[in-house]
């Protein structure tokens, strides 16, 4: 369907862009299988309305929000950002959603509150991964995520409900999910039910199945490898055959510099 | 079925001319698949990422070839169908092929020919080392092939050519290795491997229990 929106001025780029099609059918979403092919294929007849997000943890006034809450109560806006995934591609996809932060004000979070936990939709009915660990390649689920209470509020920091223009299709998160461009893809959480503000550092999915390969940060850094694979250089996925591929060099936070604040008194080698 | 009754009952020997044909059939096979693949990965009819696709399936298909070629030789004896073994070779060689062109489109198209990482890649990861082991030694078995350097080799040949188990060990690791996950295609990969060697395990279990 498609959503109304502005685009945003400050948050675009030159670079090609990945087309809808590539977009929309090379997904990593475990839950609908392994493969990239298979969420676009094993989640055609996911239900995404009705749907309840909710807000809640170490806040004044939890929220829960259903679909039309979600599609309408906040302003939508276009950006196009670099996707770097931890497996070295990347792709530059045009978003539209919301920045994450007007979504934890609303909530109006306690001084405790030092970060934030997600979770994806926990139904084994309609997400075959879940019930068969062949399928899902056997981690556990929900798929959960966090971010350090900074990192949640940096404007960067978007709720996806679409691309390209129009609803977000279930392989990619349907129908809000969370995108961070400055971090691997595993970051960005998929089909989001909970929101919880909390005081300790939250476990993550891919930290908890291989804590030596997926720190909780996860920030792009090409000084820092993948103990299986370099993350200096990345393989952009655009157009044409095995003759148009282009590899470039990874940047640090992706190229998103201005986050670099953030972790002013960090070693980022340790905390990776 | 007549057909598998005969396949059954008496040892089924091609003619000359027959097995020329069925390995011509082989041949278009696997030479069929590997232009079908190139075709595909240059035109981009090969799924949203072809450089993956295309490293993925030569993989793949140097896996299965090199289980087919294992699971040759216990067919052979059983069917009875003794030609089978005539092409055994045949199989090999393009397990080999395979194997290359996976290698070849690896540094080619994912690393585009940064020797520099080509290099550091091969040495620090350990999957990757593995890997690159497993295709030398499928190198030397393909170099020795012929039937001149078997005979001057002697009992040297059988004992180079029984390395295709170590070789068939390490692409399993390798190929488990390189997903995120374990649960995942390798473990079927390894049930069906196992599948294969259990008469082969039955026949060195058998050598090397001392006979009363």
């Amino acid at each position: 369907k498609p959503l109304s929106f502005t685009p945003s001025e400050k948050f675009t780029t030159d670079e090609a862009k990945t087309p809808y099609a590539k977009v929309t059918s090379y997904n990593n979403f475990y839950e609908f299988g392994t493969g990239k092919d298979d969420p676009a294929e094993r989640a055609k007849s996911f239900k995404t309305d009705p749907w309840t997000l909710r807000i809640d943890g170490l806040v004044k006034n939890p929220i829960t929000l259903d679909y039309d809450a979600i599609m309408k109560q906040f302003a939508f806006e276009e950006r196009i950002y670099r996707m770097r995934c931890v497996e070295a591609w990347s792709m530059v996809i045009p978003w539209v959603g919301f920045e994450l932060n007007k979504l934890i004000q609303l909530a109006s979070p306690l001084g405790s509150a030092k970060y934030v936990a997600f979770e994806t939709l926990h139904d084994p009915k309609q997400m075959p991964g879940q019930r068969n660990p062949f399928i899902g390649g056997g981690i556990d689920y929900p798929y959960v995520e966090g971010l350090r209470l900074d990192e949640a509020n940096h404007p960067l920091t978007l709720m996806a409900t679409g691309v390209y223009g129009k609803t977000l299709p279930p392989q990619n998160g349907a129908p809000i999910r969370l995108v961070v461009p400055w971090k691997y893809g595993f970051k960005s959480i998929k089909s989001v039910v909970r929101i919880t503000l909390t005081e300790r550092q939250p476990p993550t999915t891919w930290n908890r199945l291989a804590s030596n390969e997926y720190g909780f940060y996860a920030n792009v850094n090409p000084k820092v490898a993948h103990p299986r694979w370099s993350q200096a250089s990345e393989r952009r996925i655009t157009d044409g055959g095995v003759f148009n591929q282009q590899r470039i060099a990874t940047r640090m936070f992706n190229g998103y510099d201005e986050v670099a604040p953030l972790y002013a008194n960090m070693d980022l080698a340790r905390y990776y | 079925m007549p057909f598998v009754k005969r396949l059954l009952s008496k040892p089924l020997a091609l003619t000359p001319v027959q097995l020329l044909l069925f390995k011509a059939g082989l041949h278009a096979l696997f030479l069929g698949y590997l232009i079908f693949l190139g075709w595909a990965a240059v035109t981009d009819n090969l799924g949203a990422d072809p450089v993956k696709a295309l490293i993925h399936s030569t993989g793949t298909s140097a896996l299965n070839l090199l289980l087919l070629t294992l699971l040759i030789s216990p067919l052979a004896k059983h069917l009875p169908f003794p030609s089978l073994m005539q092409c055994r070779r045949l199989i090999g060689i393009y397990v080999f092929v395979y194997a290359l062109l996976h290698l070849t489109s690896y540094v080619s198209f994912e690393l585009q020919f940064d020797w520099a990482l080509i290099a550091s890649e091969v040495i620090e990861r350990p999957y990757i080392t593995v890997g690159f082991i497993a295709l030398l030694d499928l190198m030397l078995l393909t170099i020795t092939s012929p039937m001149w350097v078997r005979r001057k080799m002697k009992r040297n040949w059988q004992r180079l050519h029984n390395s295709i188990y170590l070789i068939a060990l390490l692409a399993l690791v390798h190929f488990s290795w390189s997903r995120k996950t374990a649960l995942q295609e390798p473990l079927l990969y390894w049930f069906i491997a196992l599948v294969i060697m259990l008469p082969r395990f039955n026949y060195w279990f058998k050598r090397l229990t001392p006979r009363h």
